[in-house]
């Protein structure tokens, strides 16, 4: 097997002590590792000191506190697909956890870590910004607050500087909302060839608020901006599903490679923005009924 | 009443169930030391200059080996099984992106690999030659510059059946088809990856080597050869093999790294290759360019098959397939069907890719030939508007055709094709599959349903027309029965997963009338065990099994002679019933083989001329390879807005022959369909147009998992082989050559009500997407 | 660094690299090779041990993570000399040929197990989607597990 080359190790005892040595040169967040650990094994990454973080109880949790989901980052994929709490508000972590790597990696594999390392292939990227979550940064001087839609600075790249921990993201609780990811990947696993996720607040019909999320598709910030301009205070009809999802088509950028050739990957984005958007509504109008029956 | 043959649990899983297994990286010596191999990042460059110095300083390095080093022991360059010759360590160019260029040896494998990086090699790239159908152009660079006089990538032709009049009936013929299609370049890829621990002793000059290795004797053999050191100083042991499927049989640069690193330092070097370098550097499978054709009759008599290959072997002909079949067993290409007429040409080139060829359950290129035959009988059915079950049956040869000698010469040895044919579509439910099928396109859902019948060719073979380097595919056995009444079987095939310890014993125990777990099967010694060429091509049933029956028959014949004596009488007056030889006529004075090895062993006088115990060995050289065959259907629902494909069921019927042992020939039939669904929906290793191999990591080199497998249905018929002593034919690799067609003759007759004809494997979502818009793409070469 | 993990409730104490691997640790320090390694991406899973109580891929986890923590392998299913209903289900249905996936199947059968005695198919596979076999077309190790569920005690 191939293995890392030589690295450093401490473990932290608190987030004050991760905090301290992440401010060090060359120190760098280990979580579950299963980003990271890959990356040194084939030796693309190369960091000299290990902080592992994975004893610091207190970024583990998911909880709801005033109207805000809030998710440590050190929650596993796991923790996020059996949350009931999160699927009831969100049914769209489900849908997005069940498809992300496999079993046994979502029991390791953290919420943070996974938007940290900022793959462009990354699910919960998506995920996070058609929420409109906002990610807490701790630093020694305190906490800062960047919406997900601002986190990421590139591939592999974020706001986060030395010095710094994600210890959490709040996603805003919307009563009535519906949520939906559609991921294709060519086999169970393989990261999406491309993935739409979708979350719709509607009002008598009419779309008052859309959010759009791209996967693998290098759309800015995982965003579908314009298609969710287009569909804000628009009726939520399948013909206004498809327009939008064919304009999120038009405003993202697929890379041809062996999942597949730029056309491909560009009707997959327009396929897949339809299927969530109508399976965010019919989940937002399946809400919407339980209440009035309530 | 049979004592062995039938559903037994296996004795090996004794040890593996409880973790203590032993595989090649299992083992441990004293003093054992590490290597790790330097590749190259380039398809094709010039070596300008290897610079080890500072990974000889390394502090745990105990050797750097290079080209150089080994040129000095006449060992830069070893023998292929295909005749040709592939570095060992690279001296002048590196051919492959991945090919060895130097070894690094070191006390642990951590630092073996921090020493690889301390190389420094400096190399001058050259243009490479990544798409085989350009490997000819009059501008192409060349690859094997090392051979004399080579001007060309082109390594061979070969021809087989009669061109003229399959041209004649091709002209004649009232309908022809035909459809370029791509088997991909493919991988074996066993869980276990490739390894040796190398261990030459210095003072003794015995060379005892652990190898994943499915053919130990003929590796002992070849070692002699290229290493020097005399073969009765050579021990290979396979220990527990982690699979192999044909990825284990060649030798491969890192064995022989690792015995020269063990006679360098005179120390045990042990050496594990990574999965990247099992995927870029050890034997691909496949990667056929296949134009095939078809002549019939307006109403579905198919009359001729024809077919031109380009086929693709790397940088240097390292197929691994007897000497007088260079394109492998691919001329039953004729199938299953009763032809007039059938020929085909095989063009061979080099490339800038790893070397291989026939490897992967392949059969020797059996897969190759059944792909292309079965898709064109689907391509036939799709131009005459056909039912593809239908079209077969009415062509399928009829039980009272054989022995069938086919269009290519080869003599099919028994079956009864159209009732296995039959018993698939039963067990499929095939009528309402067709209605439900036509119900559900009027809804817009694709539903697709695919049929292949397939006819292996195994058990290679008789030595006449069959060696691997020379060596003739004859296998040897030995069987000893211990005076207390227990037995060993000594066996020169190398399981990896195929339950030998139980079926050859229970092969014994029929024969013997022992109890299977009184039999001890032994094997992957070559110190224990007698000589022959190993597991692959589905031979060891076919061959091994067969010299097992023989040689226990031999001991039966002794035991009678034994019996006799004991019993003071003739031995034609006795005869074999219920597990004992018995006077006729009067079962009481039966005597086991059990009392019977006990008088051999004692001072019973014996009749002039027989040797007391009990024990017969037997060299077996097959008259001809087996034929098992079988029917499948596989049934697929396809997502035309994703392209997805999901396989809802695959209904397999095989017919091996006898089934020493159900439960076993099933299992082997389950994994062979898994690498169908794999091979037809998601495996490939493509090249970009620089050579860089795309497919180098479990993360490109997509393997189902159980979530793209269903539930398998399987059934079988049995019509036993006329020439083997059990009427075994073997089943190893038969739904591994059965299955990829089913899958993709599923996934085109899904997507029939948008014309597609074909689209060549993996039909990923994006291929299938691109299939129905009308522009399927190549699958070697990078998307674009 | 010095790194102590209870394997199999046994403590062992060495003195390693900090970036040695835990299936390192587990095959060449302490000579546990029932764990096998099948690749170089995580996706085999030929690996899988338990951590604490829960599948991981060990190839995928530094030894020093597990420092202070517990470990069990494949060489801890049988208690006493008694094969778990797990190996014995892989036993009586076929559900091993070449034996190297086996300890990751079994270890994470036996998780799925002990949180739900009773799974169905769909389940099985997919708790074991992320397992890799190359032998047995996943058919017998899906009966495997439902063997084992439905012998809680083993054979008779």
């Amino acid at each position: 097997m191939q293995v890392p080359s030589h690295v450093e190790y401490e473990r932290a005892t608190s987030v004050e002590h991760a905090l301290a040595l992440l401010g060090r040169p060359d120190h760098r967040v280990l979580a579950g590792g299963h980003s990271l650990i890959p990356m040194m094994k084939l030796r693309l990454a190369q960091p000299g000191v290990l902080v592992d973080i994975n004893g610091l109880a207190e970024l583990a949790h998911i909880r709801e506190n005033g109207g805000q989901l809030c998710i440590g980052a050190l929650a596993r994929h796991a923790d996020l697909l059996d949350s009931e709490k999160a699927g009831q508000h969100y049914p769209i972590f489900h849908d997005a956890e069940r498809v992300v790597a496999d079993p046994i990696v979502r029991l390791w594999g953290t919420i943070g870590g996974s938007l940290c390392q900022a793959d462009p292939s990354e699910d919960l990227s998506a995920v996070f910004a058609a929420v409109r979550a906002t990610a807490v940064i701790r630093g020694q001087d305190g906490d800062r607050e960047v919406p997900v839609r601002e986190f990421h600075l590139g591939p592999y790249e974020t706001v986060i500087g030395p010095g710094e921990l994600l210890a959490e993201i709040r996603v805003p609780v919307q009563p009535g909302s519906g949520s939906a990811y559609e991921k294709v990947a060519r086999r169970v696993g393989d990261w999406s060839v491309a993935a739409a996720g979708a979350v719709l607040q509607l009002g008598k019909g009419t779309v008052k608020q859309a959010g759009i999320g791209l996967t693998a598709v290098a759309a800015e910030h995982f965003v579908a901006a314009e298609a969710e301009d287009f569909l804000r205070g628009k009726p939520a009809t399948e013909e206004n599903f498809e327009k939008a999802a064919k304009i999120a088509a038009e405003h993202c950028h697929p890379i041809p490679d062996q999942r597949g050739p730029e056309d491909y990957k560009r009707h997959l984005v327009a396929e897949l923005t339809t299927r969530a958007l109508r399976r965010a509504a019919g989940r937002a109008a399946a809400r919407a009924a339980r209440r009035a029956k309530t | 009443m049979t004592t062995g043959f039938g559903r037994m649990l296996r004795k090996e899983d004794q040890r593996f169930v409880r973790g203590q297994g032993t595989y090649v990286d299992d083992v441990h010596l004293p003093g054992m030391l590490f290597g790790a191999v330097l590749r190259s990042p380039h398809p094709h460059a010039r070596i300008v200059s290897i610079d080890t110095v500072a990974a000889e300083a390394h502090p745990k390095v105990k050797a750097v080996i290079t080209g150089k080093t080994l040129k000095e022991r006449d060992l830069a360059w070893m023998p292929t099984l295909a005749g040709d010759r592939q570095a060992v360590l690279a001296t002048d160019k590196v051919r492959f992106q991945g090919q060895e260029v130097a070894f690094v040896v070191a006390e642990d494998h951590y630092a073996a690999r921090d020493a690889l990086e301390l190389i420094d090699v400096e190399y001058e790239p050259l243009p490479a030659v990544a798409d085989a159908r350009r490997a000819l152009d009059p501008d192409a660079p060349i690859v094997r510059d090392d051979i004399t006089n080579k001007t060309s990538n082109h390594i061979f032709d070969w021809e087989s059946g009669d061109a003229e009049r399959t041209d004649q009936v091709f002209r004649d013929a009232e309908v022809t088809v035909s459809q370029d299609m791509l088997y991909p370049r493919v991988h074996p890829a066993p869980l276990e990856t490739c390894g040796i621990v190398a261990d030459f002793n210095q003072v003794s000059g015995k060379l005892t080597v652990w190898a994943t290795s499915q053919a130990p004797h003929a590796h002992r053999t070849l070692y002699s050869m290229v290493t020097g050191v005399p073969e009765h100083k050579i021990r290979v042991i396979s220990p527990d093999i982690g699979g192999g499927f044909g990825n284990k049989v060649p030798i491969y640069p890192g064995y022989l790294c690792a015995i020269t690193g063990s006679m360098i330092t005179g120390r045990p070097v042990k050496w594990m290759e990574d999965r990247s370098e099992n995927l870029m550097s050890t034997c691909f499978a496949r990667d056929f360019h296949m134009r095939g054709e078809l002549a019939a009759s307006r109403d579905g008599k198919i009359r001729a098959v024809r077919v031109t290959v380009l086929a693709d072997h790397g940088a240097f002909n390292g197929a691994a397939q007897p000497t007088k079949y260079p394109a492998g067993f691919f001329g039953v290409f004729t199938g299953s069907y009763d032809l007039e007429a059938a020929h085909c040409q095989v063009t061979a080139v080099y490339t800038n890719k790893a070397p291989g060829g026939v490897a992967y359950s392949c059969s020797f290129r059996i897969t190759e030939a059944v792909y292309l035959v079965e898709r064109m009988v689907d391509v036939l059915a799709f131009e005459l508007g056909l039912d593809p079950a239908e079209l077969r049956m009415r062509n399928l040869l009829r039980p009272e055709q054989f022995p069938y000698t086919c269009q290519t010469g080869w003599v099919y040895d028994s079956g009864d094709y159209p009732r296995t044919l039959r018993l698939a579509m039963d067990m499929a439910g095939y009528e309402d599959l067709r209605k439900e099928q036509e119900a559900e396109r009027a809804r817009g859902h694709l539903v697709g349903i695919g049929v292949s019948f397939f006819t292996e060719a195994v058990g290679a073979g008789p030595r006449k027309h069959m060696d691997i380097l020379g060596i003739g595919m004859a296998d040897g056995v030995e069987l000893r029965v211990h005076p207390t009444g227990t037995a060993v079987l000594r066996i020169s095939v190398q399981t990896q997963g195929q339950g030998h310890e139980t079926t050859f014993a229970q092969i014994v125990a029929e024969e013997l009338g022992l109890a299977p777990d009184d039999v001890e099967v032994v094997h992957g010694d070559t110190d224990q065990t007698p000589f022959g060429l190993g597991t692959y091509g589905s031979r060891s049933t076919p061959v091994s099994g067969a010299a097992t029956a023989i040689v226990a028959r031999k001991v039966r014949e002794r035991a009678r002679i034994v019996a006799a004596a004991m019993l003071e009488v003739d031995p034609d007056d006795l005869e074999w019933e219920d597990r004992r030889w018995s006077v006729k006529g009067d079962p009481d004075s039966g005597r086991t083989i059990a009392e019977i090895a006990w008088a051999a062993h004692s001072n019973l006088e014996l009749p002039d001329g027989v040797e007391g115990q009990l024990d017969a060995t037997c060299v077996y050289n097959p008259p001809n390879l087996t034929f098992p065959f079988g029917a499948y259907i596989c049934v697929v629902d396809v997502d035309p807005g994703t392209g997805k494909v999901d396989v809802r069921r695959f209904i397999a019927v095989d017919d091996c022959g006898v089934r020493i042992n159900p439960m076993i020939v099933e299992g082997q039939v389950h994994g062979g369909l898994a690498d169908g669904i794999g091979m037809a929906l998601m495996e490939s290793i493509a090249f970009d147009a620089d050579g860089n191999c795309l497919g180098g990591s479990f993360m490109d080199y997509l393997l189902p998992t159980s979530l793209e497998c269903p539930s398998w249905e399987l059934g079988a018929t049995v019509t036993p082989s006329p020439h083997h002593p059990i009427g075994a034919k073997g089943v190893g690799e038969s739904a591994t050559v059965g299955s990829p067609p089913a899958v993709v003759n599923a996934v085109i007759d899904a997507l029939r009500p948008y014309g597609v004809r074909h689209a060549d494997m993996p039909l990923t979502p994006a291929q299938v997407w691109r299939a129905i818009q009308g522009r399927p793409f190549r699958t070697d070469l990078a998307i674009s | 660094m010095r790194v102590a993990v209870t394997v199999n409730g046994t403590e062992y104490a060495r003195d390693v690299e900090p970036r040695l691997l835990l299936i390192h640790f587990l095959r060449d320090e302490l000579g546990l090779t029932g764990s096998h390694w099948g690749c170089d991406t995580s996706n085999c899973g030929s690996c899988v041990v338990w951590l604490d109580e829960t599948p991981v891929k060990a190839c995928t986890v530094l030894a020093a993570m597990a420092d202070g923590r517990s470990v069990r392998t494949v060489e801890d299913l049988a208690r006493d000399g008694q094969l778990d209903p797990v190996q014995q289900g892989f036993i009586e249905c076929h559900g091993l040929q070449c034996g190297f996936c086996t300890p990751g199947m079994m270890m994470t059968a036996r998780w799925l197990l002990d949180r739900n005695p009773d799974p169905a198919e769909a389940e099985i596979r997919e708790v074991l989607s992320g397992l890799l076999c190359r032998c047995t077309g996943y058919e017998n190790i899906v009966r495997s597990v439902r063997w084992a569920a439905e012998h809680p005690g083993g054979s008779t």
